[in-house]
């Protein structure tokens, strides 16, 4: 490989990618915007964590001095009057937990985690240690819980498109085949691609967070170095998607539509606005194998846990990204296809 | 002269069609060869083949007598290429986009010299994609000299073109070619093959069908002229003369223009409108395949 190609094109690709001032503003107003939304819809001291409904006579004030669990911070409680609603609720994820003060009883689903835990913040304030009450459900609001969501899906819709349908417009118009005619290798120009955009949605991506930190103080408990790795390695496996799903197509339609069918399972079942804890067993088995996914458990385990690398809760998803990152690179450079022919 | 190109016994074949059917040629070294042909004739599979882009189902391509099937990478080196139809990266400037296909190869001619051939100066920091069609055309020309080929190599370079832009265009072919440089050109313009190429191949359904310089070839298939008139007053004439028509002219081939012309005077045929021209390669295309070439 000769690095004067690849360096050549990889600036070439930056500089059409900066002066290209409507997608620019577009990688940069999607997620400032989002992000934006988030923390005026969920603004105030910080959007409680947890939902409870409490089943109680409506002259008993949902206040600690009923039940000590009632004080516990970041936790939502409401009145339900039907235990059967509440129950349902519970058995559908609407809701975390169901306290029936009347009876002395509570329902869980015991297939969430939410669930899981406020059990255990009961158990706590019956009498356990309150520490792991404290590390729970304290102090995480929904925009931190969000913005890794937010900030991934802008990073995945820009490798995708920006890579896969770019590509798949040059072998359309030609200019893969002008290429092909020089002394580059198909293995430069692929490295060139990554390279480019792999810099430039790190750069969009650092400045967004940091444009929306000023102001929204998102919560960082891990390091930022260890952040940008999983971003990085995430950004790769999203390239890496595109150029494979660009290897061969010919048709600007046929690879939007195969982009959108990769972004869209991605935006809904890898968590990026929501858990998907009460989705069917099937439907997670299939998110694990969504490369965002994996980057997500990863930002969040740093951001609202503070893991730390070799953390299995980061190392774990950060070791799938990868091998998901060599497998389509793989697939994509053996399948490359310079002309339409 | 030697040979710098040759193709041997060039097939070409997809699923259901043999685009290319045992084509052999030379093109020495310093000429400007054209290949024309009808669209679907097979030109420009054949000349992806001399390029190196496509490989042959049969035969082989030959640069300085080596098959540039073992080193494609070093052929295409020495060799340039503008193709039909060519898109740039649309924000940069024909300037950087010189500078990016210069990296690309070892051998660079100086930018100055590239803008100044290919008169690139008007429009140097323009972004690629405000460029009118004539001076697009430049600018991939001056790419495909960036590495100061040997061998370049012009696939329907003016079409699309206005007349002006095209004769503009030829100016720049001509000059390159007084640089001795070897070209290969295609084209379904006549008048285009005429005024550059020093030796043609005429190609339809794949196969070379004729070969030789333009005035040789037309020397050898006619010693007559044509005769036009308006198709109305030809016939209005009554004359025996065999006029063929062509839409809404006559034309009349002949030895003896003078025996012709005194025919239809003496007929009364108004001669108002009267046009004689000598023999071209359009009418050689239309006598060797019985087609008209045509866009």
């Amino acid at each position: 490989m000769n690095p004067i190609h690849i360096l050549a094109l990889t600036w070439a690709r930056s500089l059409e990618f900066l002066r290209d001032r409507g997608t620019m503003a577009w990688n940069f107003a999607l997620p400032l915007l989002m992000v934006a939304g988030f923390a005026v819809i969920f603004s105030g001291p910080g959007k409680p964590l947890f939902t409870v409904a409490v089943l109680a006579p409506e002259t008993v004030p949902l206040s600690a001095d009923t039940h000590p669990f009632l004080g516990t911070p970041s936790v939502s409680f409401y009145r339900e009057s039907s235990l059967e609603t509440a129950q349902a609720k519970v058995q559908r994820h609407r809701i975390d937990l169901a306290v029936d003060l009347v009876h002395m009883q509570y329902w869980v689903n015991p297939e969430s985690h939410n669930g899981a835990v406020l059990e255990q913040l009961l158990h706590g304030v019956a009498g356990e240690p309150l520490r792991r009450q404290e590390v729970q459900g304290a102090r995480i609001r929904y925009v931190d819980w969000a913005a890794p969501g937010v900030l991934g899906m802008n990073l995945m819709f820009s490798c995708l498109f920006g890579t896969g349908y770019v590509i798949v417009r040059y072998r359309k118009s030609g200019y893969l085949k002008r290429l092909n005619a020089t002394p580059l290798t198909a293995a430069e120009f692929i490295v060139a691609q990554l390279l480019s955009r792999l810099v430039l949605v790190l750069l969009v991506t650092v400045a967004v967070y940091l444009g929306c930190n000023a102001f929204l103080h998102f919560r960082l408990d891990g390091s930022p170095w260890a952040l940008l790795l999983v971003a990085v390695v995430g950004s790769y496996a999203m390239i890496a998607l595109g150029l494979m799903v660009a290897a061969r197509v010919t048709s600007e339609e046929f690879a939007g539509g195969l982009l959108n069918l990769l972004s869209w399972p991605m935006m809904v079942l890898s968590g990026v606005f929501f858990s998907i804890d009460g989705a069917p067993a099937f439907v997670q088995w299939l998110a694990q194998w969504l490369p965002l996914t994996p980057m997500l458990e990863a930002a969040r385990a740093i951001m609202l846990d503070g893991a730390h690398l070799l953390d299995p809760s980061v190392l774990q998803p950060l070791l799938k990204l990868s091998a998901m990152a060599l497998l389509f690179t793989l697939l994509g450079a053996l399948g490359f296809k310079w002309t339409q022919d | 002269m030697s040979a710098l190109l040759e193709a041997r016994a060039l097939v070409k074949e997809y699923p259901k069609v043999r685009a290319v059917d045992g084509v052999s040629f030379e093109v020495p070294a310093g000429i400007c060869f054209g290949l024309l042909g009808p669209n679907g004739a097979g030109k420009s599979t054949t000349i992806e083949l001399l390029e190196g882009v496509a490989k042959p189902s049969g035969g082989e391509v030959l640069f300085r007598g080596e098959s540039i099937a073992g080193g494609t990478s070093r052929y295409r080196e020495k060799i340039g290429i503008q193709f039909q139809s060519t898109a740039l990266q649309d924000f940069l400037t024909v300037r950087e986009n010189l500078r990016l296909f210069q990296a690309l190869y070892p051998k660079k001619r100086p930018l100055d010299e590239l803008i100044a051939v290919c008169r690139l100066e008007e429009f140097l920091d323009r972004d690629s994609h405000k460029l009118s069609g004539g001076q697009r055309q430049r600018v991939l020309l001056a790419i495909a000299l960036v590495n100061d080929p040997e061998l370049v190599f012009l696939d329907e370079p003016t079409t699309g073109l206005d007349p002006q832009a095209r004769r503009n265009f030829w100016e720049l072919v001509r000059s390159i070619k007084a640089e001795g440089k070897t070209l290969v050109l295609t084209t379904h313009y006549m008048e285009e093959a005429y005024a550059l190429c020093d030796d043609i191949g005429i190609m339809d359904h794949g196969r070379l069908i004729a070969r030789g310089s333009p005035q040789r070839l037309l020397a050898e298939h006619f010693d007559d002229s044509v005769l036009e008139l308006p198709a109305a007053d030809a016939l209005r004439a009554g004359s025996e003369l065999p006029f063929v028509l062509r839409g809404d002219w006559a034309e009349l081939s002949t030895r003896d223009i003078a025996g012709a012309l005194a025919i239809l005077q003496k007929a009364g045929t108004p001669l108002d409108h009267l046009r004689i021209r000598p023999r071209t390669l359009e009418d050689l295309f239309l006598e060797l395949t019985g087609k008209e070439l045509r866009a």
